[in-house]
This record gives structure tokens, sequence and C-alpha cells, in this order.
């Protein structure tokens, strides 16, 4: 590693404590199936997919149970052999009741699994087809399906493409793990998107608080030439996608505007390996590797669960929760969501499950603005994080698109920094929602 | 005797003229000719510019009133009085004008309505906490007790009360509807003052769900609907009254188990029950 390599960074971040060495050296254990699973038709952003099965079905593990449904959409597998008990609505890890097909398991462990296609020969548009068909979704967070990443306009032109391996989160090492544990994987994952893309050249970007997934990746990585690793600060949102690519690549990418703009394609590690199961291994997208931590948890671990899973077994199977835990997330501390039902699912991008305590958490009462202006210097996309929280609180919409409100990624850098505890990252969420539905009105206006 | 002064009072004098007699000749030729209806119709109005007739301002209504595309009876603030003053002004009659006050459609407050296990922390106002997992409540439909209603109300007429379900103050009410735009769970609606019997609920679960997450929620059981002949249509598990059909003695209040369709007031001693 390079001493100049690390002033690979954005302006604003902030380094919140990293908590990571819980589960940091702790290899992937595999969780065996719950008794049910409960699948919400999305677990993508676009369209629900549409359930081809009926109640009182007999399922096999690796089966086809939903079918996309429009062109962002994403197809859903049984990840356990059982029976259909019901097509309804269950609570997921987003909190609201949404369309989920549940399945009770009957204890048998094989698995369909789809044609196995030889790494060597297989073609682009046959890899992307496989993307597809095997419901591969982004694990970076938001689960936007992946192949219509790797399906970009014709005319548009790409020069890069880049792995996120940052994982800037606190707590999370589910990407750390599969660097280290699976880094051949990685970049052959990497080696079949480019391949998809008809690319040159890629990069993977990895924290410099990660020394030992580096150095495995600069082993795996170095018979390819085209392939390159960026190490870059570590510091939170390092991960978002606009700040790798402005350290990656020295790129910015423009208000409103998507990576694809600035000719890169930008991919989660996770993503990577799930490319790389579902063309080589056939695997079509059952299982997801989440951390599971925080001081809260008995037994802090990375696992390997059948996705459906509900987070209830999840801690179970980890220990349970200690008495003095406060609160659970899903997703990372920073920008996971709370949750009040362990009923709800494991979905195909969740990363990590976090117990936390009351020390880890922040209770404190709110005070006024203090004007010092932290928010404003941490903000990683330049906003003014409190004047677009006020006027979201006075329902001024208009002025707070004025300022850029959309911009906004919701990184929480700002409320986590605020001295004075204003939930600055929740009143400019409900802004953004303000402007999108005041656009929508417009447009059929 | 010096006579600089009078050389600059004739100089400003006459300039003063010259523009005067200016103006007086582009008032003649070039006046736009307003209808002074207008000019009247604004002053019978409050002047609060508030909003509540859906146009920019008072001024703005007037313009609508004058040119007939708002009805005379369209301030809902100034009521009665206003819209008789307006009908006069007009040449036109108010009609039956009855006062518009906003109903809540729940009663599911803290104390009736099952919470989450969940604390929570941010931001104190309905909208925000509707796109965190909907609220604290069980309830997807129900009133969320932020408060919303009462910081939109421009005449503090909302109150919230010790329940967490915000009240009319009937009195101080003018009816402009703001707090119906404001509610994201759309419980508010306006009625005809009037009206007496409502359906305090706007949840359509099944109905053991809805039994489960509150103790004043209409369960769909449907029994009002079957002996109301009409007024009482059952929709996606919820009661919806039409009040065109509605016969108050043909609905059995007694035997709502969970009092979700309700009188406002018992007639016939003037008592507000809620």
């Amino acid at each position: 590693m390079s001493i100049f390599s690390s002033f690979k960074t954005f302006r604003g971040g902030v380094h919140p404590p990293e908590f990571k060495e819980l589960t940091r050296d702790q290899s992937f254990e595999i969780m065996p199936d719950p008794k049910r699973v409960i699948l919400p038709l999305r677990q993508h952003i676009g369209k629900d997919a549409k359930p081809l099965v009926k109640k009182g079905v007999e399922v096999k593990a690796g089966e086809i149970i939903a079918e996309s449904d429009g062109f962002i959409s994403s197809p859903v597998f049984s990840p356990v052999n059982g029976k259909v008990i019901s097509v309804g609505k269950e609570t997921n890890s987003s909190g609201f009741p949404k369309e989920a097909i549940v399945i009770e398991t009957n204890g048998s462990t094989d698995t369909q699994k789809l044609e196995k296609l030889e790494f060597s020969t297989v073609t682009g548009a046959e890899i992307i087809e496989r993307v597809k068909h095997a419901g591969i979704v982004g694990q970076g967070g938001a689960a936007f399906p992946t192949f219509v990443k790797l399906t970009p306009n014709k005319d548009r032109i790409i020069d890069y493409i880049i792995l996120n391996g940052c994982e800037c989160e606190p707590y999370l090492t589910r990407d750390e793990r599969l660097m280290l544990d699976r880094s051949h994987d990685v970049v052959s994952g990497l080696l079949l998107m480019m391949k998809a893309l008809e690319l040159k050249k890629g990069y993977i970007g990895v924290e410099d608080n990660k020394p030992e997934a580096i150095e495995a990746l600069q082993k795996a990585a170095a018979p390819f030439s085209e392939i390159e690793l960026a190490v870059v600060r570590t510091k939170y949102p390092q991960g978002a996608e606009k700040m790798l690519i402005k350290a990656v690549t020295g790129r910015e990418v423009p208000p409103g505007k998507l990576p694809l703009d600035v000719g890169v394609v930008i991919q989660n590690i996770g993503t990577a390996v799930a490319v790389y199961d579902s063309v080589v291994k056939g695997e079509p997208q059952i299982t997801a590797s989440v951390t599971v931590s925080g001081l809260g948890l008995n037994n802090p671990k990375n696992l390997i669960v059948k996705v459906g899973t509900p987070l209830a077994d999840v801690l179970e199977f980890c220990g349970g929760a200690k008495e003095n835990a406060k609160r659970v997330i899903v997703g990372g501390p920073m920008m996971g969501f709370a949750q009040y039902d362990f009923s709800a699912p494991i979905m195909k991008a969740t990363s990590g499950i976090l117990v936390l305590t009351e020390d880890e958490i922040n209770t404190h009462e709110q005070t006024p603005c203090l004007k010092c202006g932290m928010c404003v210097e941490v903000c990683p996309l330049n906003l003014i994080p409190t004047k677009l929280a006020r006027y979201s609180q006075l329902d001024k919409t208009e002025e707070a698109e004025n300022l850029g409100i959309s911009v906004c990624m919701e990184c929480g850098t700002c409320t986590y920094t605020c001295p004075a505890n204003i939930p600055l990252v929740q009143w400019i969420r409900l802004g953004k929602q303000r402007v999108n539905q005041m656009n929508s009105e417009k447009k059929t206006a | 005797m010096d006579y600089t002064f009078l050389i600059a009072l004739t100089t400003m004098g006459g300039l003063g003229l010259i523009f005067a007699g200016g103006l007086a000749l582009a008032d003649r030729k070039l006046r736009v000719e307003e209808n002074p209806l207008i000019a009247k119709v604004n002053e019978a109005l409050p002047g609060a510019n508030c909003g509540g007739c859906g146009k920019a301002g008072c001024y703005d209504f007037a313009v609508n009133v004058v040119e007939g595309s708002a009805p005379v009876n369209g301030c809902p603030v100034g009521g009665t009085d206003t819209a008789q003053a307006v009908a006069l002004i007009m040449g036109v009659d108010a009609g039956n004008n009855i006062k518009m006050i906003p109903r809540i459609h729940c009663r599911g407050g803290n104390s009736e309505a099952v919470k989450k296990m969940v604390n929570y922390y941010g931001p104190i106002s309905c909208s925000a906490m509707s796109i965190v997992s909907g609220g604290d409540k069980m309830c997807y439909y129900g009133c969320l007790g932020g408060g919303d209603c009462v910081t939109a109300c421009p005449f503090d007429a909302m109150v919230m009360n010790n329940d967490g379900i915000p009240e009319v103050i009937e009195e101080l009410c003018t009816g402009c509807g703001m707090c119906v735009q404001a509610c994201p769970r759309d419980i508010i609606e306006m009625h005809p003052i009037d009206r007496n019997v409502f359906i305090f609920c706007r949840n359509h679960d099944d109905p053991r769900t809805s039994k489960d997450v509150c103790a004043v929620a209409c369960l769909g059981c449907g029994i009002c609907s079957r002996k109301s002949d009409g007024g009482v249509e059952m929709v996606d598990n919820l009661g919806v009254i039409n009040y065109s059909l509605l016969d108050e003695s043909k609905i059995p209040f007694d035997k709502c188990k969970t009092g979700a369709i309700a009188k406002l007031r018992d007639v016939s001693n003037e008592e507000i029950v809620n």
C-alpha cells in the first residue's frame, strides 16, 4: 500500500466509532433453514414480482415462485423445500405490511440449481440473461436489479466499473469477510460483469482500514492487469457511490445524475459474489450474507442466511439479545431501519442486523439549532442540512427544492454530527418526499 | 434680494406641473377598466388571505366571484354573513349556506389504540412519523397524534386532547379546511355542522386485525349497514355513511361493539359525547 493511496477521498464526512472488531475475525457460518420463511414480492427497487404459486402448493428450494413483472423488477425463488401457507400482507423490515409469500419448511435440504455456465467461455449476453433470471439485486442497500445496470443504453459510453468494497457503515463486516474468504470469486464476479459490459478497466475500491482484505484482493487480482485496486481513506460515507467515484476517478456526478452519466458503473462486493455464484455455480439468489452484531447481542457473527428468515430466528441463533439491548436495526447503524416487529424477514439485500445498547444510540433531548454550521461542514454533497430541515419542518417545499433537497442521499452524517441532536436527516427525508409529491402533482396538473 | 430660490421654485414647480399633466393624460388614455364590483366584493371578504377557498387570496377570490368562476358562498371563513354580503353585491341569492366543520374520523387515542413495541425518537410531526414504519401505533390508518392539523390551523381551533386525538373548537373554527390538507392519513373530513352521525374509524383491515390493533376500530361486521336501508354501506371492511339516505333511528348504535359508529351529540340533552 503506497503512502499516497489514502489521499483518495472526498470533502466532508465523519468518523463514527467502527465496532468492526466484534465480527471482523469470524468467517461466515451457515445458519440452518428456519421453520418458515417470509418472502416479500418486492425485495428490490421497482415493481412487485408476480406470484406464481398459490396457498397449499409444495415448492422446492431453488424453484421460482414469483416472476419479474416489467423491466425494473426481479424474480423471487423459494429458498427452502416446503409448502406455501399464505400469500398476503406481512410486515417487512421497512416497517410496513407488504405483499409476501410465506413458506413452511419440511426439513429437506436439497436445492434445485440452474444450469452451470463455464467461466472461460460464457458470453456477455449469457451473463446478463443469467443475472436477470437468477434474481440478483444490488447488495449495497438500495437493491437495484443488477441486470439493469449491466444493460445500459447503447449510446452511453462507459469507461469503468468500480466494485464498492468500502463498507463504511460501522459494525458491518460482511463485505470485508467476502473479500477475505472469497477474494477469487469477487475478482471473477468483477471479470464477468466487465465481460457483460465489454469494459477494459475495473477498479475495486476498499477503505484503508481493511489491510488484510486489500492484501487478499491484491493476490487474487495479480494475474489480471485490467483490474486495479483503489485504496481510499476510511471515512463515512466513503461507500456512497458518488463519493467513491469522486475518490477513485476524480469525476463528480452532477446533482440529479447517475454514475452512468459520468461513464461509471458501480457494484457492491456482495453483488459480484452473487453474480459469480449465479453464473458459475448456477445458484439463484436465495441466500443473504449478513453481519449480525452490536454490543447488545450475545454472540455476534457473520452468517449466511436463507432469504426470508425472520429476524427473531437469526437473533436466537446468535445467542439472543442481552438485557441492556435497546434497539434492533436492519442495515447499518447510520442508514438502517429500526425494527419493531421481529417477524420481519431477511431480504435479498439485507447486509446486517444490529442489536444496540443505550450507549450506542443517541437518546439525548433535542435542543434548538446553534447555527454552528457543523452539518454544513460535514455534508459530503455540499448541502445546507440545517436550512433544508427547517424548510421541511415549515412545509416550504419549493424553497427546499431550490436549495437542492432532492440531491440528499440520506447518509445521516448531519444528524450524527449535530450537537443539538436535531433529527436533520429525518426532516430532510420528509421534505424529499414532499418535493416528489409536488412534482408529480405538477406533472398531472 | 437673492432670487436663486425663485429659480429653484419655478423649475421644480414647472416640472411638477408637466409630470402631473402627463399623468393626467395617461390616466385618461391608458386606463384599464376594472369592474367596480371586484373592489366591493373584496371589501366584504374577511381579508385573512387564508386560501381556504382554494384561491390565491381574498382579492383573487373576489375576481373569481365577479367573473362567475367561484360561488358567492365560496368563502368558508366568512360564513353566512359574508356569503349574504357578497350575494347582495352580486345581486344573487346566497342560498342556504351551512357552516362546514372538520370531523376527526378516528378515536383511537393513546388509551385505545395498541402501540408498537417502540419508542419513537424522531421529529414530532404526523407526516414525518408516517414515513417511519407508519408511526408508533399498530393501526396503519388511524390518527398519529403528531398534531400536524393543530399546527396547520390558522385560527387556533384545533387542540390535542389528553388522549392524543385532535379536537375541534367549533366556535373558533371557520371551516377553512387547512387541517384536512395537513393530515397525512386523511382522517379529517369536512361536514355540515348539523350532521350528527359519524363512523369514527378509517381502518380497512380485516375484522380480526382491526380488533387486535384498536379498541374502538370499525371491525367491518356490517351490522349497522344491514339495518340502515342504504344509509351505511360497507366498503373494504369499513362503513361509509350515505347521508342522503341515512335515517338515524334505523341505526342500532348499541349493537356496534366498539362504538365506531356513533352520534356526535346526544340531541336530547345537547351534551357533547366526544
